[in-house]
Formats: C-alpha cells, structure tokens, sequence
C-alpha cells in the first residue's frame, strides 16, 4: 500500500475531479462537497470512464410518484448506459451485491505530514502544502 | 432456426480477421444551417418558419425527455455543436479508437417523417446530398444510408433512384414508427426501388407514427418508451410478411436497426402458430413466416441483450442465425455498445467474427 | 404424467354470452328497453369473429358451427375429459368494448349476474372472472366489491388494450379493491379498439390482429412495473392469458437494462423489473408460442427461472391445440403438476378455500 498524490487541495475544488494513474490503472477522484472520493476509472459494465459521469444523486421512492431527492446520496452516473455508483463504496443502485467498482482511500495531508511511501507522479510536493491522497 | 456455420475462419485475410463494421452511427447536423446549401429557398424558409414537425406535439425534443442531454453519450460532445456533428471527434473516439473498419451513417434528424410529405422529400434529399458531402467524402470508412420521405412510397422511390449506384450508401433508411404497417402497398415502392437498386432496407427504431406507442395507449415515461420500441418492428413484420412483401420483392433483404433481438424468435413462432391456424385468411403467403424472417431479415445486436442467464443471449442469438445478427455501436447516443466489451463473453471467436463483420460484409456486398 | 388424476385447474375458459337476449334478464328495465328500442344488436368482440378458426376448435364448436354456449359442451369437451377439480371461466363478451360508461356498468353487473346463475350455479367446479366497466374505475370497484362477496368470483378481468396503459394510476382503484378482497387481475387477449391493434396503425389481416395481442402485453408489463402498481399493492397478483408466454422473458430482459439506466425517473421500481415480474406475474399456458420441441420449451421456462410462472389452462372453445395435446409439449411430469395445480391454488387465494 501506498499513498499518491493527486492533487494540491486548491486545485481540486468542490465539483472538482481528476484522474490519475495508480499502478498501471486510471483512478477517479471526486471533490463532493469538501469530500474525497477515489473509484477506479472503468465502469465495470462495458468500460467507460467514469470520470465523465455526471457527479448526481440517487433518486429514491417511499411509494409510487414520490420523488426523494436527498442530496446526500451521491452517486456518479456512468456517461454511457446511465448506471448510478455511490462514490463511497462503489456499490452499483441496482444491484449493490453483485456489480460494483472498485474504490479506493482518500485522504488530505498536509505536506509535512506526510510520511512513509508516497508517489506524486507529475508535480513535486511541496512541505507546506496541503494535499489529496489516494491510498492503493 | 440454427445452421451451421461454415468454416470460413482460416481463408480470412489478416485484413478481415480485424474488420469492424457499425451498422448504426448517428451523424448530427451542426445545426439546420447545414443543410441550407442543399434546400430550395422555399424549403429552406419553411424550415425556418414552421419547422420539423412530426406527428407529435414538442416544438423542442420529443414527448419523453431522454435520459440524459441529447440521449447521447456524455463523453461525446465535441467542443460545439451537438454530438455527432463533428468528423474529428467521431474518428478519433470512435473510428479509430475502436478499429471501426465501415461505419453506417443514419440521420435521425431531420428524418424522413415529417407531416408535409413534400417538405419531407426535400429534407431527404438535402440530407442525402450533405451525407456525401460532409461525411463519406472526407472519410472513407463511412457510409451513408439513403434517407427517403417514407410516408410517400412515390417520393421515396425518387429519392431511391437518384442515389441508386452511388457506392457511398449502403442501405435505405425508416424509422420504424410509420404511420401504417410496413407491408401496405402505400410503401411497395420503397421495397421496388431498393431491390432494383440492390440496397437493403433497414428501419431504425424512433419516429411518430401518430399513433400511441403502445396499442393500449401512450405510455408516461421514456422507460416505457425504449421498451416498446420492438413492438412497432414486430407488427411491420408480421405485416411485410402477410401482405406477400417477401415474396413480391425477392431480393429485398429487411435490417432493423436499434431494437434489441430478444424478441425475434419469440415473434418467428407465434406467427407461425397463427399462420397455421389462419392459412384460409392469407393464402397468399405460401411458407410459414419464419422462413421469410430467417431468411430475409437481419438484425443488428445493440442494445445488447442482457440476461440473468448469459447462455440464453447467446442462444437466442443461435435461433436468429449466426449468420443474421450485426454489430452496431449507436454511437454517439447513450445506449451505446462497445465492440469489445459489449457482445457476449461466451461467443467463439468465429461467432464473432460473422457478428463484428462478416455478416455486414455479405449483406452491404463488400 | 397423467392430467386425469390431478384434479387440475382450467384457468382460462370461455363462457359465450350466446347472444344478447341471454343478459337481457340481468339488465335494468331502461337497458331492457333500450336494448329493444334501439335494436342493440349485441356485443360480440372482433378480436374473435364468430367463424374465424382461432374462435373455436371444430369439433368444440355447435351444429350450426358457431362457438359453443353451454356449460355442458364445456363439461363434456374439457372438465369431464380431464377430469379438472376446477375451471376458472372468462367472458370476453365486448363489456370492455363499450364507450359509454353507463352501458358499461349495466352490461358488467348483467354478465356477472349471468355469469353466476349459467354457469357457477350449474356446475360446483366451475370459478369465474369479474368482468368490471373499466370505463369508470370507482364504478369498477363497486362492482368488484359487490360481486366479490360470492367467493366463487375468483378474479378480476381487464382487456390486453385498454383506453390508457393498465398501469396508469387511473385504474388504481380496481387493484385497490382486487387486492383488498385477495383476487388477482386477469389481463386477457383482446382490444377495446381505442387504438390501431398495432403501434404503427391497422394491419390488413385479422391473422396481424391476432398476432398483436402479444405486443399488448409487452406494453401492459412494462405499464404495470414502472408506474409502481407492484409497489403500491405488493399482495397483487396478475395473470396474462393467452399472451402467447415466450415473448415474457426476452421482453424484461429489455426492460430491466433500461432500466439500470433510468431507474431515476421511476425510483419506485428499487429492484429488477425481472424479479418483480417474477413475483407478481402468472402466464397461462395455452398458446404457447414456441416450435413443439422439448428442448425449446424447456428453454423457455427454464429462462424465467422460477416453476411458479405458469398455470394450466384450456383456452376453450379457442383453437389452440388437436387432440388431447392440452398441455405443451416439452413440459416435465413435475412441472406439469405444478402448472394445473400447485401454481393455480398460490395464484387464487380463493381456490384454497374450497379445493375438492
Ligand atoms: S459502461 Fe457504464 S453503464 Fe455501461
């Protein structure tokens, strides 16, 4: 295991995403609301990227005609065929058990916090900064 | 319904055993402008004045809102103009990034049912004449379907033979929603035409017949919508079939485009069965039907069937005929099938093979 | 596997209203009078005209070769042949096909009470449909509420084509009341002709018509699922006769990937279409669209994954089988069993009550 860097907090606003490459795989990583969230960048369905989903929530129902809408539920919508994943877990809406992504750690640190093994793979890191961690 | 394959695999050429033909590319006007040059000023201000029109009352979209902004692939806008509108996005992410071989251009809008049938034909025709220019003369890999204004069978039996032998399209195109059963005589001469010019006709699921999409009455949600699209393609089978189309037009071969294959099978038997039971009411239909689906009409796999039991799409498949199905992509809409990760794991490579290419080769005669 | 022993259960039967003079007893006096003073001259479907060979098996029908009236043809043809413990009877005289809603209620309640008094009084075997003015669902209530106090009213009858998809919360009220007094919804082959037969217009052929029927249920099962009727009335059950059966499957295998993509716009469908037509959707097996081999039919029941799908049914007077071939071919002895009489009785709650 080991921690990559994927970007300078202030480059990764809320709404933000970004996609990076972990050993040898393209991971997602999402800015929800001052939040992180890693998923691998491949919907397990036919392979899209998810990074070109749409950052939404997951509608739900108490009964028919009733719309919950409760913005905490955050899923991303696969750009293709429209699969919703919770960016949390990586748990596919419609069949949570069975079709999912992978996810992975998020973390923020500041720079000189950081210890043990860390990869930033296109920038340095600076010791004062402040920084988005995946952990793979 | 199952033959054998013939063992075609080891004379393929190493150019072949890569071949990738998409029966189904949306191409997508960058806007209405583009088809200014090829309109009549009449036509044009037409257009302009009271615009596409077509059995349905939404001046913008269509009665069930997609999914998702312009039903397409979110990945799939270029940086202006709708997706589909721009020939160096669709080459570079779709073309060349999946090793597309022959793509299949089908305009769906404008298409070619619009209410004032004469509008229509011109529309058709602007179409067609953009097709060429924008598209199949830039790009060789492309072809163009033959948009014709298919509520007048005499129109669209023009429009047939101006672009008869022209080797940039590969078939004629519907939609499937017409406001009549394909096989009525009021469309005989699209059928005519198309076997004289030696082009298939495929239908793509969508249009507005002008009739609910279901038989019990409009649907509330696009769901419902894309569910009951084969509906439409079942009933003009079945019509193609019991008003003699098959056996009046020979060399007329049917691809429906766009609506799934599941059904397929399921619709041989049942007119079978009622075939058999009502011969005396159609004695003009001389073989039962499924012999006429099996052999006259192709299918193209998007959207891919998914099942609990993958083993079932497969043969379901198996009942069509290996040598019936064809791969199309939908690219750009949403409901997009990936080359690679869209068939069935299960299919051998040489099933594949008559799926991904083969089939469409014998069918577009490449 | 022998039929004869099961005591199995007919669940689709034909009672024919032999004309319109038989309901006249069960008629109000001003729909009495309008019968005669308008010259009515009745109601008889076109989805099945009189002489068209689907209407009624040859030697079913009578001496003047109409389809047969009577329970004792039935009986003869069918109950007594096989030995059945019970026959389920759907009248599918036009009540569905009536535009005004007031002809509708009265023609209902006279069908109804014709109905009881022809044919469940005549034979202890014998069940029947509700047949409701759908026209006016409160009124179909009321009648579902008024003639489900015979517990030999087993279900209620709704037509394949309708004036609106059958899952529209308009008809609400007749599954309310259906499930209130545990009777499923039997939707049956057949049109109110508000609408061509086909999504893209009239057919030439009444052989197209027929056909059709099937696309009519493809439409009511994806009505049902995503307007939430499931959801809303989880006790209910419905049952699609004579829909032809082979089209069930690959139909929801369309429907449920749809919807892992717009399952957002009908949030109330919260798991597979597939698993809910599973739970809430019965087929009777006569006709089943399929080449007479084992192996196909095998297929096909196989892909539903679950026995409890299909239930037995003679589909009398239609002319759906020769011979004694009553049951598809390709069906196992134990789904047999399980068809004429395990899957009937979990269906119809009120067959449990008096099972002979
Ligand atoms: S590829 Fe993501 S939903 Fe199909």
């Amino acid at each position: 295991m080991a921690y990559h860097v994927v970007a300078a907090i202030e480059d990764m606003p809320p709404g933000s995403r970004r996609v990076i490459e972990v050993n040898g795989r393209a991971v997602a990583v999402f800015n929800v609301e001052g939040e992180f969230y890693a998923l691998l960048n491949r919907c397990p369905h036919q392979g899209a990227d998810l990074c070109n989903g749409l950052l939404t929530v997951a509608v739900t129902s108490t009964e028919p005609g009733i719309y919950d809408f409760d913005p905490s539920r955050n899923v991303i919508r696969c750009p293709w065929h429209a699969w919703e994943f919770d960016v949390r877990t990586g748990k596919s809406w419609c069949e949570p058990n069975r079709v999912k992504v992978r996810s992975f750690k998020t973390e923020v640190r500041s720079g000189k916090l950081i210890e043990g093994p860390y990869v930033a793979e296109t920038f340095p890191v600076k010791t004062d900064g402040t920084y988005v961690l995946v952990e793979a | 319904m199952n033959i054998a394959l013939t063992d075609t695999a080891d004379k393929s050429s190493a150019r072949q055993a890569t071949a990738l033909v998409d029966c189904d590319i949306h191409p997508a006007l960058r806007s209405a402008a583009d088809l200014r040059p090829y309109l009549s000023l009449r036509w044009w201000d037409y257009l302009q004045t009271y615009g596409l029109r077509s059995r349905h009352g939404f001046a913008k979209g269509t009665p069930f809102p997609k999914i998702v902004p312009g039903a397409a692939r979110r990945d799939a806008w270029p940086e202006s103009g709708p997706p589909g509108s721009d020939l160096a996005l669709m080459r570079r992410q779709h073309l060349d990034h999946h090793g597309i071989t022959m793509g299949i251009l089908n305009p769906l809008s404008p298409s070619g049912g619009d209410q004032n049938s004469a509008f229509s034909a011109a529309l058709c025709s602007a179409t067609n004449d953009w097709l060429v220019d924008a598209w199949t003369s830039q790009e060789p890999r492309l072809k163009a379907s033959v948009l014709v204004p298919y509520e007048d069978g005499e129109a669209a039996r023009e429009e047939i033979r101006k672009r008869a032998g022209q080797p940039d399209f590969a078939h004629v195109l519907l939609l499937s929603r017409t406001s009549e059963p394909l096989g009525k005589r009021r469309y005989w001469p699209i059928f005519e035409a198309a076997s004289e010019a030696g082009l298939p006709v495929a239908t793509h699921v969508f249009g507005y017949s002008g009739f609910p999409s279901t038989n019990s009455g409009w649907p509330s949600y696009y769901i419902e919508e894309g569910a009951a699209h084969p509906a439409g393609c079942q009933a003009s089978i079945a019509s193609m079939i019991f008003e003699g189309v098959f056996d009046r037009y020979p060399d007329l071969r049917f691809v429906v485009i766009e609506a799934g294959f599941g059904w397929l099978p399921a619709l041989a038997w049942r007119l079978d069965r009622a075939w058999h039971r009502m011969r005396d009411e159609v004695p003009h239909v001389k073989r039962p039907p499924s012999e006429y689906i099996r052999e006259r009409v192709w299918i193209s796999t998007q959207p891919m069937e998914e099942a609990p039991q993958p083993q079932a799409v497969a043969q379901t498949m198996a009942d069509i005929g290996w040598d019936r199905l064809l791969f199309a992509s939908d690219y750009p809409h949403w409901d997009f099938d990936d080359p690679k990760f869209g068939l069935p794991p299960s299919l051998s490579a040489e099933q594949r093979d008559h799926i991904r290419f083969r089939n469409a080769h014998t069918l577009y005669g490449l | 596997m022998n039929l004869q022993n099961l005591g199995a259960i007919d669940c689709d039967m034909h009672p024919v209203v032999p004309e319109l003079k038989a309901l006249v007893p069960h008629l109000p006096a001003n729909w009495r009078e309008a019968v005669e003073s308008r010259g009515i001259p009745g109601f008889e479907s076109n989805a099945y005209p009189q002489r068209a060979p689907i209407t009624a098996r040859p030697d079913w029908r009578d001496d003047a070769g109409a389809p047969p009236a009577g329970i004792d043809r039935y009986r003869k043809a069918v109950m007594d042949r096989w030995q059945l413990g019970h026959a389920i009877g759907n009248c599918i005289y036009g009540v569905h096909m009536v535009l005004s809603e007031d002809m509708a209620v009265a023609l209902a309640t006279a069908v109804n009470d014709w109905m009881a008094a022809e044919w469940l009084d005549a034979d202890p075997r014998m069940r029947a449909s509700i047949i409701v003015p759908w026209q006016n669902p409160e009124r179909a209530a009321d009648e579902i509420d008024r003639c489900a106090a015979d517990r030999r009213f087993v279900q209620v009858l709704m037509p394949v084509m309708a004036e609106a998809p059958l899952g529209r919360r308009h008809y609400w009220p007749i599954y309310k009341a259906a499930e209130r007094h545990g009777l499923p919804i039997g939707i049956h082959a057949g049109s109110a002709y508000r609408f061509p037969v086909t999504p893209v217009g009239w057919p030439s052929y009444y052989v197209e018509d027929y056909a059709a029927q099937s696309l009519g249920f493809q439409g009511q099962l994806g009505s049902l699922i995503c307007e939430g009727v499931f959801s809303k009335f989880p006790n209910l059950k419905v049952v699609m006769i004579e829909s032809g059966v082979s089209w069930f499957t690959p139909f929801l295998w369309r429907l449920t990937k749809f919807w892992r993509g717009t399952r957002s716009e009908v949030p109330w469908v919260d798991r597979p279409p597939l698993e809910i037509a599973r739970d809430h959707i019965r087929l009777t097996a006569q006709p089943l669209d399929a080449p007479d081999d084992v192996e196909t039919v095998g297929r096909i029941i196989d892909q539903f994954q679950s026995d409890e799908m299909l239930l037995f049914a003679s589909d009398y007077p239609h002319w759906q089988f020769d011979n004694d071939e009553v049951v598809p071919a390709g069906l196992s002895a134990i789904s047999i069993e399980k068809m004429a009489v395990q899957n009937p009785l979990a269906t119809y709650p009120r067959l449990r009550e008096t099972r002979l």
